[in-house]
This record gives structure tokens, C-alpha cells and sequence, in this order.
């Protein structure tokens, strides 16, 4: 009788929520093909060609390019020029060069869809309560969902390649723009809000002139918390045959060979101060400086 | 005509403002509302006017709803019922459109804590009105140039609010709302952030500029004594309902209620008293007619120990004292001239009871309270300090 009771659990049938899921994933796939192709076509060999662009420029240039912009950038120092020329000469040394190039390309696009999409969203959620309670738990499981996860549904639209690692990490890195450009947006003080108003701003000189100038280093945060994020996943997205330096990462790992593993491991953690360094930096404003 | 005329103006905040209006007509108070319906009232039926190049100081403590009210007018907060006439057009009927035009021309605001742009330099700051005009960049330079020339910023134009100090920083503030050359002023608390020397200064800024430039100005403040010291009429506040609306002398020395009278209870009254206020009916005697016997008979009477003498058409003449009667009667002199004292102790009606207060004090006889050559009170020690401890105002003669 007791077991009875306490096996009420394992009456229940199990909810078929996996198959669904792939059901409805092949659907999209099915359904979106007129999307996914020309995407598949013509923005692959994009992503290709710009990486490939990337690594004809002598990396001498580039180690030259990136000081300066560090030197200036900074405030005229040299501890992120200085950094970033020994960190690049480091890469090129261990022949990780053409890995660097095509992770480099991959956070860039990356990163740059998701403040294009991210930063629009963000506004609507500041403007709306009701989108606010929407898109939220969207963002929540965006960001909790183990980033493996992202890499099956893409890597059936966009077989393997560049292209799922970016739209595998886009996805992955968008939250943090969208929660603080609505965040930026509703942090505005009252005061502000009320005075671009009464003196007959219309709702966009409001935006422009007043909410999105205010918001700017909380949405500069955001992005700088995308661009990491979608580093990190460029590296995942290796295992779906993204190229670079996590592709280098993975295969050591494959081969329990740890110096290897550890010199793409550095390659990657010098790229990723690089360019949240450069990040922050742009994200100091007008008033500060002077 | 008045600039702005506000008809029971009314905001409820709440979920049942219907409901809550109701209650409102039928005479219910502020709190019972908030017991039976949750809704807070935030302005009761407000109704007043303010007329062309007048500053209407609009003040109660904190809650009372005057932000709310200042907010009303312009629509910043939307009304729940009543009527707002800007310039005769009703603005509480207006589409959003029409509203923003009538924001960008005839209404601007200051505000309590700046509300600066802090990523706009202080001329930046002092052109946005005009810029969301769509006015061209040279133009708009030169007014707000000239708006912060006129509050005395001309040499900060490039700096940053965050660089200027607190009175400064309002400074840009004004002239931000002075550069659309607006026909009216909002100012909410505009000086109550600065410390006291410096919101000191700024009212007879304010008051200087107006003498200029003749603005509708509606001010909110929650100080008794900015209020009165700015203030053409002042009108009083307290739980979203206007209490009295008056002159500051009118709201003085004639309190409405209770409220209103325990709120004046503590204001320096020498500022704002005038001789007017506190002068008695004079005895006097007629240098025509009457003679030394008259006089001392009369000062007898009335237990004083000089008169006032004046002629038929109460021209003041002097006075003379009981000494100079008596000896006067004794030695047989007729005429009032040869005993007459001249150095009168003179005070016009409007003169402060500061003023009169130092004149008092040195003087052996009453103050003469002198209005075209003709007397038309006196004041005695004793009414300058009933007056200042708040009570036995004259008001036959105000």
C-alpha cells in the first residue's frame, strides 16, 4: 500500500518535451531553409574572406596598429600598448598567428550583431513594463542554458564551420547588452526624464539627446561584457568546427597533450585582456577627461 | 487677462481615481480616501490664477502637493480632472502635439536639483531648448550665449555643470529656461538645494532679473520667508488643498485658519510688517483753534505726556510736550507756534518695522506716521513689540 503511495511519481508518464523540441528544430529548419541558405552561401565565405583579409596584413602592421590605438586610447600611457605588443609577438611566436586572425573575426562579427540587436531590444524593454516581463526570463535562459546546448540547433542551420560559431555565440552574448541597456534607460534620473520633457522634447530627441547619452557607460558595460562572453563561446564553438585558437584547445585536448593546450590556453586569455582593456577604455566619457 | 488660470485642478494617484473623485466632491478628507479606496490625493481642486509679470509663490512642507501641482500645469504629471488655461488655451484638452509646442514656447522649467545635462557643457546645456526646436546652430548659440550672459555665466560657457559649484550650476539652469524666452517660469524649489548665503543671492537675482524682464514666474518653495520675500501673492498649501491665497502681508497678518497661522508663527514679522500695520489713532489738537489749556486738558485725559498738533486739514505741524504746555499756560502764552517742537520722528506707511524699531528707540516721543504732509497715525514703543511678538495688529488702518 505504502510503496503504492510513494511510487505515485513513476505513474505519471514522462512528458515528451526532447522530442518536440527536435521536431520543432527541424521544423525551423525545414521551414527557414529560404533564410538559412542564402545566410549559409553568401555570409560563411564572408566571415572566411574577412579572416583571410586579416591574415594577409604583415602582422608587424597590425602589432603597430593596435599600440597606437592602445597609446591613445589610454590617455596617452604605454602599459596597454606595451602589453599588447608583447602578448601579440608571443602568439605569432608560437605560430598561433592565423588561429588569432580567425578568432579575432569571429568575436568581432559576433559581438557587433549582438549590440546591433541587442542594443534596439534593450530600449523597447525600457520603454515597456509588459516587454520587460517578456523578454526577462528569454535572457535568463539565454544566459543559464550551458552553451553546448546552442551549438546542436546550429549546427543543423548552418552546417559546420564559422558561421554556427557565430550565431552560437550571438545568441550566447546578447543578454548582457540588452539587461544593461535597459537598465542604462530606466536608470535615468527623473529629473532628467522631466526636463528634456517639459521642454517639448519628442520621444526620440528624448532618446538621443537625454536617455541614451546618460545610459552610455552602462550600455559601454554591457558590451564589454558581450564581446567576453562571446569570446568564451568562440572557444566552444570549436567543437562544431569553428575555427582558431579554440580549435588548437580542443585538440590537445583530444590528445591529452597539455603544452599545446596551454600555449592556445594563453593565446586566448592575452586576446581577451587585449580587448577588454580596449573596451573599458572606450567607455570613458567627455566630462572625465577634461 | 491672467497667463495661467487653473480650475479645480485635481490629481489622484491610485488605481480608482474615479471613485476617489467622488469622495472628493462629496467632501471627504484626504486620509479617509486613502482608508476606503487605497488612492492618495495628490492636488485637491486647485483653483487660482496668476497674472502677467507676476511671481505667484506656491508653498506648503513636504507632501503637500505643490511639486505635484507645478507638474500639473505643465502636464508633466496628467491631471486626474480640472482645467489648465495657458494664455487662454486650455492645455488639459491638448494633444500631445499641441502640448509640446506650447512646452517649447511658452512654459519652461527649473529645477530643484539642476537637472543639467552632465554630459553637455554649460552652453550645450543652455542651448537644448532650442535645439529640439530644430533652430540652426549659430542662432541658438547666440541666445543661449546671451541667456547666460544675463545670469552672469558668460565665462563659463565650455566648462561642465560638474565643474561649477551648486548656485552656479542653478544659474545655467535658469538661463536654460531663460534662452527660449518662455512666457512663463516654472520653478520648483529652484533655490531650496543651495546653502542660505548663497539662495539669498539668488533671489534678488531673481528678483532683479524680473524687474527686467517682467516673466510670469510660478514658484514652489517650502520656506515661509522666500516665499514672502519673492512672493507678489503667495498661496498656501496643505494636503493637496490650497488653503489661502494672498499677498504676503494679507497672509501675515490675516492667517485663514489655524494652519496657516502656526505656519507664520515663526517668520521674522519686522521684515515684513509695515508701519502701516502697527500705527494707532493719533490724538491730536488743531493749532488753530485750540491753545496750551486745551492740549494739557487733553494729554491729562489720555494719560500722555506729549500730542501731536496739527491744522484743519491734519497737516502735521509738530508736537509739543506737557512741560512746554504747562509753562506755557503759566506764563500766559495763547499761541501753540511758540511752544511748538519740529523735530518730529517721521516714518512713511510702508516703512519696515526694522526701520522703525531703530527709530523708536531713540526717540522721547511716538513715531509720526506721515503720509503727504498728513498725519495718519502714530506708533508707540509698545505696539512695535506687540507686533513683533505676533499679535495686536491694526488692521482698521491696513
Amino acid at each position: 500500500m505504502l510503496d503504492q503511495v510513494l511510487n505515485i511519481l513513476d505513474r505519471i508518464p514522462k512528458i515528451p518535451i526532447a522530442n518536440p523540441v527536435s521536431d520543432f528544430t527541424d521544423w525551423i529548419e525545414e521551414t527557414f531553409s529560404f533564410f538559412f541558405e542564402p545566410v549559409k552561401e553568401h555570409f560563411g565565405p564572408f566571415l572566411e574572406d574577412v579572416s583571410g583579409l586579416l591574415q594577409q596584413i604583415p602582422p608587424l602592421i597590425v602589432m603597430i596598429i593596435v599600440a597606437v590605438l592602445a597609446f591613445f586610447l589610454t590617455g596617452k600611457r604605454f602599459g596597454l600598448a606595451t602589453f599588447s605588443v608583447i602578448g601579440l609577438i608571443f602568439i605569432y611566436n608560437q605560430e598561433l598567428w592565423p588561429q588569432l586572425m580567425d578568432t579575432f573575426t569571429l568575436v568581432v562579427v559576433s559581438s557587433f550583431f549582438a549590440v546591433i540587436i541587442g542594443i534596439p531590444v534593450g530600449i523597447v524593454m525600457s520603454k515597456s513594463n509588459i516587454v520587460q516581463n517578456m523578454v526577462t526570463p528569454i535572457l535568463d535562459l539565454m544566459q543559464t542554458m550551458p552553451a553546448f546546448v546552442y551549438l546542436i540547433p546550429t549546427a543543423a542551420f548552418f552546417s559546420i564551420g564559422m558561421l554556427p560559431g557565430v550565431f552560437a555565440s550571438l545568441i550566447f552574448a546578447m543578454p548582457p547588452t540588452i539587461r544593461l541597456t535597459n537598465l542604462g534607460i530606466r536608470q535615468v534620473s527623473v529629473e532628467l526624464v522631466e526636463a528634456s520633457e517639459a521642454f517639448g522634447s519628442t520621444f526620440y530627441q528624448r532618446l538621443f539627446k537625454v536617455e541614451l547619452p546618460m545610459a552610455k557607460k552602462t550600455i559601454m558595460a554591457g558590451i564589454n561584457q558581450t564581446v567576453m562572453l562571446s569570446l568564451s563561446m568562440v572557444v566552444i564553438a570549436s567543437m562544431i568546427g569553428a575555427p582558431g585558437l579554440g580549435r588548437e584547445v580542443i585538440r590537445s585536448l583530444q590528445r591529452a597533450d597539455v603544452g599545446t593546450g596551454f600555449v592556445a590556453g594563453m593565446g586566448i586569455v592575452i586576446l581577451a585582456i587585449i580587448i577588454d582593456r580596449f573596451t573599458q577604455n572606450l567607455n570613458r566619457q567627455k566630462g572625465e577627461n577634461a | 487677462m491672467p497667463v495661467i488660470k487653473v480650475e479645480k485642478l485635481t490629481k489622484v494617484f491610485g488605481k480608482r481615481p474615479k471613485e476617489a473623485l467622488k469622495l472628493l466632491e462629496e467632501g471627504y478628507s484626504k486620509d479617509e480616501i486613502l482608508k476606503k479606496t487605497g488612492n492618495t490625493v495628490g492636488v485637491n481642486r486647485a483653483t487660482f490664477e496668476v497674472n502677467e509679470g507676476e511671481i505667484f509663490v506656491i508653498m506648503g512642507l513636504s507632501g503637500s502637493g505643490k511639486s505635484t501641482l507645478i507638474r500639473l500645469i505643465n502636464r508633466l504629471i496628467e491631471p486626474t480632472s480640472g482645467n489648465i488655461f495657458v494664455d487662454g488655451k486650455n492645455l488639459s484638452k491638448m494633444s500631445k502635439e499641441e502640448l509640446r509646442q506650447i512646452r517649447r514656447e511658452k512654459l519652461s522649467m527649473v529645477f530643484q536639483r539642476f537637472a543639467l545635462f552632465p554630459f553637455r557643457t554649460v552652453l550645450e546645456n543652455a542651448e537644448y531648448g532650442l535645439e529640439i526646436q530644430g533652430m540652426d546652430k549659430e542662432e541658438r548659440k547666440k541666445k543661449a550665449k546671451d541667456a547666460l550672459e544675463l545670469v552672469g555665466l558668460g565665462g563659463y560657457i565650455d566648462q561642465y555643470p560638474s565643474q561649477l559649484s551648486g548656485g552656479m550650476q542653478q544659474r545655467v539652469g535658469l538661463a536654460r529656461a531663460l534662452a527660449n524666452d518662455p512666457e512663463v517660469l516654472l520653478m520648483d524649489e529652484a533655490f531650496s538645494a543651495l546653502d542660505p548665503l548663497i539662495r539669498k543671492e539668488m533671489q534678488d537675482e531673481l528678483l532683479d532679473l524680473q524687474e527686467r524682464m517682467k516673466k510670469t514666474i510660478l514658484f514652489i518653495t517650502h520656506d515661509l520667508d522666500e516665499a514672502l520675500r519673492i512672493g507678489d501673492r503667495i498661496a498656501l498649501m496643505k494636503d493637496g488643498s490650497i488653503v489661502q491665497i494672498g499677498t504676503p502681508e494679507e497672509i501675515l497678518v490675516n492667517p485663514a485658519n489655524e494652519y496657516v497661522e502656526k505656519f507664520v508663527e515663526d517668520v521674522d514679522r519686522s521684515k515684513v510688517l509695515t508701519a502701516e500695520h502697527i500705527m494707532k489713532r493719533p490724538e491730536t489738537i488743531n493749532i488753530e483753534k485750540h491753545g496750551p489749556g486745551v492740549a494739557l486738558e487733553r494729554m491729562r485725559e489720555e494719560g500722555l505726556s506729549s500730542i501731536y498738533v496739527v491744522d484743519r486739514q491734519r497737516n502735521l505741524k509738530g508736537y509739543i510736550t506737557a512741560d512746554a504746555a504747562l509753562d506755557a499756560k503759566k506764563k500766559g502764552i495763547k499761541d501753540l507756534t511758540e511752544i511748538l517742537s519740529t523735530d518730529v520722528p517721521q516714518v512713511s506707511l510702508d516703512t519696515s518695522m526694522q526701520e522703525i524699531f531703530n527709530l523708536i528707540h531713540d526717540s522721547p516721543v511716538p513715531v509720526a506716521v506721515v503720509e503727504g504732509g498728513k498725519l495718519r497715525g502714530i506708533i508707540i514703543r509698545g505696539s512695535v513689540i506687540a507686533a513683533l511678538a505676533g499679535s495686536e495688529v491694526n488692521l482698521e488702518n491696513a
